[in-house]
């Protein structure tokens, strides 16, 4: 282990700069979440993340968010077990309907204010899953959403960007 | 129909090359064949409806693959579950989905069907959904002192949503009792009468962890219904990804099981050799995770020698980089404490329930579909296949480390030795309807898709049986008698997949 500890003093951190500029599209999304009136939160928001029926895909990026290239938590950001602890609800999956209740409960347990960020293709319309009896729909078909992530699974920067655009908004507002 | 039954085997290559046909049993035959696999003489390796017949996938002792099939157009056959525990789940779906009734099953109880759809049966004879059901009727417990915990279907971590109840005395778990079906999207149904193509991205949207290994067991049951001959460097290309994808994921489950025992520096050092990983396959297959490179008639996406450089130097810095995590994970006392004896699978079990993967490996069954039912190019590779007899947490670790140096050692081989020639080719047209079977080792275990394609060559009917299929009822087994702390521990290192098993 001494290994492992030393190495860390001694070697740069591999963690990469935070991205650039989010584009148009992100940057329209932001306004719009920052036209809501948000309060101010400090530059912190905490993430309850529910997977309301994904093929497990959007997760494994969602992880891959807390690794050391990514390292998500320095821009205030963190995950948190309880929605009672929660800003932001970050929902992936074609929304089935077996997990409808379970969202909508989960996003009820949360204190206002709120934000509802959907990631994935699934999470929009249902994707490739829309039209099956099983599924309910896209977020939206249950929850107001702040913002989509596109993307099959979105590549962890493209949710670091996501979720920076909705954290400046919050901020700013 | 014969009235003893007698399997008739199909050869490993015969499986992969030409269409598969059912051997078709009476009620008698089913029924025996029913007892073989509870006395152990057989192993379930599948059992699914299409709207007028129940089909079962079997393997006997010597490895030989066989395809059984009832007819089930009275709405009932005769149970499996019954006689073979591994069965039950299974049934419970083909009743959920067909409405074909499982006979004298001993648990009647809905599986993936939550009252939610509006409707039932929707595979089979669908009617509106009569009224809302009741709760869901927990298997009772007696006794003195115990308290229930319930746990999901939305979990504390970034994790699928499934249902834990446990039953607890003092710290000491003395059930627990699982209640999937929370992901259920209805997969089959989109399927039927989809084109291929279409069915291919369904396919690889199933467990999004073994996008690969999905990919290509559709692929194989396609390419077999059509006696499609796929190029060699299509196939290599394939293994290549598939060891990536393995590669990725033990990485991945090592240091979250060390994080789940509060060790996060092994899961901070994973996570970096994991990244590394996903962005040399972001580099040379245009995709993180290789979704939809896996394609019927061969691969998408063919690598230069660029990329095979990267690769070579991918496997060269993982090489250098994992003994000292291999000895990190060794000499930690405080971590060897939590997964030693923890969570302990006996083998009677594993080969009980045909566990397939780590989970069966690690607790002495050593079956693995590249080397027991090969296909190629594993065929041409040299690699061994580790198992262990522990059947406890840190065997499933072990297991993991061992299986990512052989992964890597395949990779090696494959890089040194792709073949060249083209990358796909188009299916052949079927000339009336045809069924193909797909068995694929993704880094959980043994993958199975059966497809049957219609003489326009759609799909007509297919299914999709997870790994977990048979690993999740054991994760109820080992935990009985540990802490219901450990539960995170013991979870992690079965890793089952939600969406695969609920469809």
């Amino acid at each position: 282990m001494r290994k492992f500890l030393i190495e860390g003093l001694t070697h740069r951190p591999l963690t990469e700069p935070a991205p650039g500029p989010a584009d148009p599209a992100l940057e329209k999304l932001g306004l719009q979440v920052q036209s809501a009136q948000h309060q101010r939160l400090g530059r912190s928001l905490a993430i309850r993340m529910v997977d309301a029926g994904s093929c497990n895909g959007c997760e494994l990026e969602i992880h891959a968010l807390s690794n050391p290239f990514y390292d998500l938590e320095r821009f205030g950001l963190r995950f948190v077990a309880s929605p009672r602890h929660a800003d932001v609800l970050l929902v992936t999956g074609p929304v089935t309907r077996n997990m409808v209740e379970a969202l909508r409960r989960t996003h009820d347990a949360m204190p206002d204010p709120k934000w509802v960020v959907a990631a994935g293709d699934c999470a929009k319309d249902g994707g490739c899953f829309a039209g099956s009896y099983a599924i309910a729909g896209g977020v939206a078909s249950v929850l107001a959403v702040d913002l989509h992530i596109p993307g099959c699974p979105p590549a962890p920067i493209e949710l670091l960007k996501g979720l920076l655009v909705v954290l400046d908004s919050a901020a700013r507002a | 129909m014969p009235e003893t039954f007698q399997l008739i085997p199909i050869a490993a290559q015969a499986l992969r090359s030409r269409p598969i046909e059912a051997q078709r049993v009476s009620r008698v035959p089913w029924s025996q064949a029913a007892h073989q696999l509870a006395e152990g003489r057989l192993t379930l390796l599948g059992l699914w409806a299409s709207p007028s017949a129940v089909s079962m996938a079997v393997l006997d002792g010597a490895h030989h693959l066989g395809l059984l099939r009832v007819d089930a157009r009275r709405g009932s056959f005769p149970s499996v579950g019954r006689l073979h525990p591994a069965a039950q789940r299974l049934e419970r779906t083909i009743a959920d989905l067909y409405g074909i009734i499982p006979e004298d099953a001993p648990d009647t109880r809905p599986w993936l069907d939550h009252g939610c759809w509006g409707l039932t049966h929707p595979m089979g004879e669908t009617a509106p959904q009569p009224e809302a059901p009741g709760p869901y009727a927990f298997l009772p417990v007696e006794g003195e002192s115990l308290h229930q915990v319930a746990v999901g279907p939305v979990h504390a971590g970034i994790i699928e949503p499934g249902h834990f109840r446990f039953t607890v005395q003092g710290e000491t778990v003395v059930r627990l009792e699982q209640r999937l079906g929370y992901t259920h999207k209805g997969t089959a149904s989109l399927m039927a009468g989809a084109p291929v193509a279409r069915g291919a991205q369904l396919a690889g949207r199933s467990s999004g962890d073994s996008t690969v290994a999905y990919a290509w067991a559709f692929a194989q049951a396609v390419e077999a219904a059509t006696a499609t001959q796929v190029p060699d460097r299509a196939l290599w290309l394939r293994a290549l990804m598939a060891e990536l994808e393995r590669l990725a994921n033990h990485l991945g489950d090592v240091g979250a099981i060390c994080n789940d025992a509060a060790f996060g520096m092994m899961l901070a050092q994973c996570s970096v050799l994991r990244e590394r990983v996903l962005r040399t396959c972001d580099l040379c297959f245009g995709h993180r995770m290789m979704r939809d490179r896996v394609v019927p008639g061969g691969v998408a996406q063919d690598v230069d020698t660029a990329r095979v450089q990267a690769l070579v130097d991918l496997v060269a810095e993982i090489r250098a980089t994992l003994p000292s995590l291999v000895a990190l994970y060794d000499k930690v006392a405080s971590l060897q404490d939590r997964t030693v004896s923890t969570g302990t699978l006996t083998e009677a079990l594993a080969r009980r329930f045909g566990a397939g993967g780590f989970v069966g490996r690690a607790a002495g069954r050593n079956f693995d579909t590249r080397k027991h039912l090969p296909y190629a190019p594993y065929d041409q590779l040299q690699f061994r296949v580790p198992c262990r007899s522990e059947g406890d947490v840190n065997a499933r670790i072990w297991q993991r480390i061992e299986e990512m140096e052989e992964s890597l050692s395949l990779i090696a081989q494959i890089l040194a030795r792709l073949p060249s020639g083209p990358i796909a080719v188009p299916l052949t047209p079927p000339d009336a309807s045809r069924e193909g079977l797909g068995l694929v080792e993704g880094f959980r275990g043994d993958v199975l898709i059966w497809v049957a394609l219609d003489n326009r060559g759609r799909i007509a009917h297919s299914h999709m049986r997870d790994p977990s299929w048979f690993q999740w009822p054991l994760l109820e087994a080992v935990i009985e008698g540990n802490i219901i702390a450990d539960f995170p521990l013991c979870n992690k290192s079965f890793n089952c997949s939600y969406s695969g098993q609920d469809l």
